[in-house]
């Protein structure tokens, strides 16, 4: 917990709390946060720069009628918001919820890997990956950025070693091959905006089945 | 679109080091000095008139942190209405600027507004200044209207046990808000559009990344020097 070192880059977190961060970012952002006292404060900056904005801004006067509307509402019975689920020590609260407060499938993805999709869509995927001690995770570039975040054991690649709750950042440039740790499976959550694209052992040709 | 800065700008600077400032204020623990009892809603003392008291100097909190604080403990409606009057007027600012239209403006308004009298239980005045946690109330709004889905949201901290008020943090808050807000006050009009922009979710986060004039980043440094209020917070939470 107190020794994550790979952090939120400030311009993810300004992104995320203005809401302009696609959604499988957005829930490497909150799945992160959940577990980070840091990047929380550094969220609770970002706010409040925008709280200090909302108050900067020029007030257009409005409606009595609308002012009324909402005294007169106060009153009225409403649905609280569904309760969102806890995290457990290996799935942060925004990952369990995302599952639907149940355990992954994984599906295989080859020797020592496997894989769980939590979301897939135009804004690109979210997939929890596993992977066993001292397998890879298939060699991909990136078609844009890639967020990878450790939730269980350890991997290590070109630019260092990442351990539970560290955050690796990959863009185009990066051309990496993260190898898990000796002793627990290296679990991770895994976002990207573009298709990922394995260059081993996965013939190109059944991507689109495997949704990778 | 793009508005090239300098990085040393002076103004921009001082965005910068308050925000920094306002970060160290949210992770940092300090000697309690004044834990504040907070009284039930009917008990005669103001939470200013404690504060004199306590600290034996005349600083208060904010009119809008009184005025969240009697909305949250004591359901105090005069107090909900002069919320409305200080945030509604600014909060249409905001979304008309943001490409609202004036219906779609109100609708937003009344969810916002609503939200904070049912969700006043969940504000932390030590945590967060008013402004900003209506801000986020606001945005998160914008986002379900626009694209109709419930954005993924880090575990809420649980509220602490204890109705005692630790003021100095309260104020301490208060105190670094005040000085970002003169700081955004002093940005010229292309730099604060360039910071409204960025907030209000019409740059990209590479965008963002790449105009090197944001009040972001060079809040690292310092960061490591008082976690243990957070920490303690968030034991047993994950
Ligand atoms: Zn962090």
């Amino acid at each position: 917990m107190t020794d994550i070192a790979h952090h939120i880059p400030d311009a993810l977190l300004a992104s995320y709390v203005a809401g302009s961060l696609a959604r499988p970012f957005a829930m490497v952002v909150a799945a992160h946060v959940s577990i980070c006292e840091e990047c929380r404060a550094n969220l609770a900056a970002h706010e409040t720069v925008g709280g200090a904005l909302l108050h900067d801004f020029e007030p257009i006067s409005v409606s009595d009628d609308l002012r009324d509307r909402v005294l007169g509402h106060l009153d009225d019975p409403f649905l609280a918001e569904p309760a969102r689920p806890h995290g457990n020590p290996t799935y942060p609260a925004p990952v369990v919820e995302a599952l639907g407060d149940k355990p992954p499938r994984w599906r295989s993805l080859g020797p020592g890997a496997k894989q769980c999709i939590l979301e897939a869509g135009k804004a690109g995927s979210v997939r929890l990956l596993h992977i066993a001690p001292g397998f890879a995770v298939p060699d991909h570039t990136h078609g844009g950025l890639e967020l990878t975040l450790v939730l269980q054991g350890a991997f290590t690649d070109e630019t260092g070693r990442f351990g539970r709750g560290d955050l690796e950042v990959a863009d185009d440039d990066l051309e990496h091959t993260p190898i898990a740790e000796q002793g627990m499976p290296c679990i991770c959550l895994a976002a990207t905006d573009a298709p990922l694209k394995f260059s081993s052992f996965m013939p190109r040709l059944l991507q689109p089945l495997f949704q990778i | 679109m793009k508005v090239t800065e300098s990085i040393c700008d002076p103004q921009l600077d001082a965005v910068r080091k308050t925000c920094m400032m306002v970060k160290e204020r949210h992770i940092s623990q300090r000697a309690v000095t004044a834990r504040l009892k907070r009284t039930p809603p009917s008990g005669g003392k103001t939470i200013l008139e404690r504060m004199s008291v306590t600290l034996g100097q005349a600083t208060s909190f904010s009119e809008q942190t009184e005025w969240m604080l009697k909305v949250r403990d004591a359901r105090d409606r005069t107090a909900f209405a002069s919320l409305f009057d200080h945030f509604a007027p600014r909060l249409r600012g905001m979304l008309m600027k943001n490409g609202f239209g004036a219906a779609q403006a109100d609708d937003v308004i009344q969810d916002v507004m609503l939200s904070v009298w049912r969700k006043a239980s969940s504000f932390n005045p030590e945590r967060a200044e008013v402004s900003g946690w209506i801000f986020q109330i606001a945005r998160n709004r914008q986002i379900d209207v626009i694209r109709k889905e419930r954005r993924p949201m880090p575990e809420d901290l649980a509220m602490p046990e204890s109705t005692d008020i630790d003021g100095e943090q309260v104020l301490g808050i208060e105190q670094e808000v005040q000085k970002l807000r003169s700081a955004i006050a002093r940005l010229t009009p292309d730099q604060r559009d360039l910071v409204q922009k960025a907030y209000l979710g019409e740059l990209t986060h590479s965008e963002i990344q790449a105009e090197t004039g944001l009040p972001l980043g060079t809040i690292k440094s310092r960061i490591r020097l008082g976690l243990e209020r957070l920490r303690f917070e968030m034991k047993g939470e994950r």
